[in-house]
C-alpha cells in the first residue's frame, strides 16, 4: 500500500438485518489509486459492505471514512458528492428513461454544464454503442451495453472511488473482458476502483489487492498475486461455500 | 347534430377536469407509491378560499386558491407522509384516509357542513357560438386549461433538470438517490404540483356547480383514482387517460342511456372498469419498470 492516509477506511463494520450477520467486524483500507477486489460466494455479505459503504444500508456497528471524512449519518444523496459513485448489482439503469438522460443523471451533483457535456464527448468517444442509442430508452440497450452505460453513469459524478458490485453478472465471457478492460482505463485516469465479485479470476487479473469474504467476514487478504496462488485460497472460498451449500435445507 | 356536439363537448370538459384529477394523483403515486385520497381535500380547501375571497378581484382570488392548495400539499407531506416515508404503502393509504377525512372535518367545524352557494366567473355561463354549435363558454375554457396544463407539466417532466430527477425517482427511488437526487426536494415539488392541479380542478368545478361543500373533492378523488387505475398505476400518461375516460363516459352514458337506467350510470361506469381490469391488469398504459420505492 501507498504512504499516508488512506482514500477509504472502513473499521469494525458490522451489517445486520434483523437477527442475521450479514457482516461482522470488518476492516479495509484502500489507497487511492488502488483497484481492491472482494471475492468471495453467494450471501457471504460483500454486497452488504458495498452498500454500506454507500450510505444505502446503516450499519450496527463500525465507521466509514473516506478521504478522511466519516460518513455516518450522512444522508444517501450526499454521499455522491463526497466522491463515491457505485455501479450497483443488477446495474439499476432507468429503463424508461433515454440513454443520454441516464447519463445526464450521473451528472446530478454537478453544475458545470460545459465540463459535463465534454465529459459526456468523451464517454461517447470511449463507448460508442451509447453515442449511437442515446436518443434509445435504456431499457432496449443489451446487458453488457447497459453495463457500459451504468459504469458512465457512474463516471459522470467524477467520482474518487468507483465501486461495482458484480459487473461481470449476466455477461457474455466476451462481454466481461470489454468490461474489464474498461476498468483499466478507468484506473489509468486516477479513478480508484473497488471490485466486488464472484469470479474470482476475473478479479486477480486487474485487482492490486484481493480480500477473500466469506460468512460475513475476511477469511484471507494481500497482494492478488499471492492470494491466487495461497494454499488456503480455496479453502476460505470454495470450503465455505461446500459448507453453506451443505447446510441449507 | 348540434346535441351530439354539445353533448360530445361536455363530456370532453368533465372528462378533462378528471384527467387533471387523476393526474394530481398519478403524480404522487409515481414518486411516493402513496394514493393520496386527502388529493380531494386540496380541491376542497382551494374552493373555500374562492368562498372566503368572494369580492376581491378576480386574480387575487385564483392566486388565494392556488397558494392554499400548494401550502396545504406540502403541509401534509412534511407533517403526514413525511415521517412514514418508509412504512409500507397500506399504511400510507390508510394515513391519506385518515388525513382526507381530519381536512374534512376540520372545515365542517369551521365553517358548518352547510352546502354554500358561490357564484365564482358567471360569465363563463354564458352560450358562445363555435363552428355553428353553440357551445357553454365554461366547457371551452375547462379543456383549454386542461390542455395548458397538460402540456407544461409534459414540459416540466421532460425539458427541466428537477422533471428529469422526479421521473427517474418515479422509477427507481433509491437508485436516484444514490446519484444525487434528493428525496426531499422531488417529493415537495411533486405534492406542490399536485396542489396546482387540484386548485385548477376547483375553480373550474366551483364555476360549473356555482357551490362549495366539505365533500366535494372527495367525491372526485373516488371516481378520478378508479381512472388512475384503469390507466395503469404510476403511469402519468395512463393517470391523464384512464380519468378522461371515466369523466367522458358518465357524461356519456347519462346521455345516452334510456331515462330509466341513468340513475344506475356509475353502475355502468364501473361494469367497464372491470371489464378494462379483466383484460388489461395493469391498465391501459402500464408503466414501466416500477421499482425501489424509496
Amino acid at each position: 500500500m501507498t504512504s499516508g492516509a488512506p482514500l477509504l477506511a472502513v473499521s469494525g463494520l458490522v451489517v445486520r438485518y434483523g437477527a442475521v450477520n450479514a457482516v461482522r467486524e470488518v476492516d479495509l483500507d484502500i489507497a487511492e489509486g488502488e483497484i481492491v477486489g472482494i471475492v468471495g460466494p453467494n450471501g457471504a455479505g460483500k454486497t452488504s459492505l458495498m452498500l454500506t459503504i454507500a450510505g444505502i444500508v446503516a450499519p450496527a456497528a463500525g465507521t466509514v471514512t473516506f478521504a478522511g471524512r466519516p460518513l455516518g449519518g450522512i444522508a444517501l444523496e450526499d454521499v455522491v458528492a463526497q466522491g463515491i459513485a457505485l455501479v450497483p448489482e443488477g446495474r439499476h439503469i432507468f429503463a424508461s428513461l433515454t440513454v443520454m438522460e441516464n447519463l445526464l443523471l450521473g451528472a446530478t451533483i454537478r453544475h458545470d454544464s460545459r465540463a459535463v457535456a465534454a465529459d459526456l464527448d468523451r464517454f461517447f468517444g470511449m463507448f460508442p454503442i451509447l453515442a449511437e442509442r442515446r436518443r434509445q430508452p435504456a431499457g432496449q440497450l443489451s446487458g453488457g451495453e447497459q453495463q457500459q452505460l451504468a459504469i458512465a453513469r457512474a463516471l459522470l459524478s467524477r467520482p474518487r472511488l468507483l465501486m461495482l458490485d458484480e459487473p461481470s453478472l449476466g455477461l457474455a465471457p466476451l462481454v466481461v473482458d470489454q468490461i474489464y478492460a474498461l476498468l483499466g482505463t478507468i484506473r489509468a485516469q486516477g479513478v480508484t476502483i473497488l471490485l466486488v465479485e464472484q469470479n474470482a479470476e476475473r478479479v486477480f487479473g486487474i485487482a492490486d489487492r484481493v480480500h477473500v469474504m466469506s460468512g460475513g467476514k475476511f477469511a484471507l487478504g494481500g497482494d492478488a498475486a499471492e492470494i491466487k496462488s495461497h494454499p488456503r485460497f480455496d479453502a476460505a472460498y470454495f470450503g465455505v461455500r461446500m459448507r453453506e451449500a451443505a447446510s441449507e435445507p | 347534430m348540434e346535441r351530439v356536439v354539445q353533448i360530445l363537448a361536455d363530456a370532453v370538459s368533465v372528462g378533462s377536469l378528471y384527467a387533471l384529477t387523476a393526474l394530481g394523483i398519478g403524480l404522487i403515486f409515481g414518486v411516493m407509491r402513496l394514493i393520496n385520497f386527502a388529493h380531494g381535500e386540496l380541491i376542497t380547501f382551494a374552493a373555500y378560499t374562492l368562498l372566503a375571497l368572494f369580492g376581491q378581484p378576480i386574480p387575487i382570488m385564483l392566486f388565494g386558491a392556488v397558494s392554499v392548495a400548494i401550502v396545504l400539499a406540502l403541509i401534509t407531506e412534511r407533517a403526514a407522509f413525511r415521517p412514514l416515508r418508509n412504512a409500507d404503502p397500506t399504511t400510507l393509504l390508510i394515513s391519506s384516509f385518515a388525513l382526507s377525512f381530519f381536512l374534512q372535518k376540520l372545515l365542517i367545524l369551521l365553517v358548518g357542513s352547510r352546502l354554500k352557494g358561490l357564484d365564482f366567473l358567471p360569465a363563463l355561463a354564458r352560450q358562445i357560438e363555435f363552428a355553428g354549435v353553440r357551445l357553454q363558454l365554461l366547457q371551452i375554457v375547462t379543456i383549454v386549461v386542461a390542455i395548458v396544463l397538460l402540456v407544461a407539466l409534459t414540459w416540466f417532466l421532460k425539458a427541466t433538470r428537477l422533471g428529469l430527477h422526479m421521473r427517474a425517482a418515479a422509477e427507481d427511488f433509491r437508485m436516484a438517490r444514490v446519484l444525487g437526487v434528493r428525496a426531499n426536494k422531488v417529493i415537495a415539488v411533486a405534492f406542490a404540483l399536485s396542489g396546482i392541479l387540484a386548485a385548477a380542478v376547483s375553480c373550474l368545478v366551483v364555476v360549473q356547480t356555482g357551490v362549495v361543500q366539505p365533500r366535494m373533492g372527495l367525491q372526485l378523488v373516488i371516481i378520478a383514482f378508479v381512472g388512475t387505475v384503469i390507466g395503469g398505476l404510476g403511469s402519468l400518461s395512463g393517470a391523464a387517460l384512464g380519468g378522461f375516460l371515466v369523466g367522458a363516459a358518465t357524461i356519456l352514458l347519462q346521455a345516452f342511456l334510456p331515462p330509466d337506467l341513468r340513475a344506475f350510470r356509475e353502475a355502468f361506469v364501473f361494469v367497464a372498469v372491470a371489464l378494462v381490469l379483466l383484460f388489461r391488469p395493469q391498465g391501459l398504459i402500464p408503466a414501466r419498470g416500477l421499482k425501489e420505492r424509496i
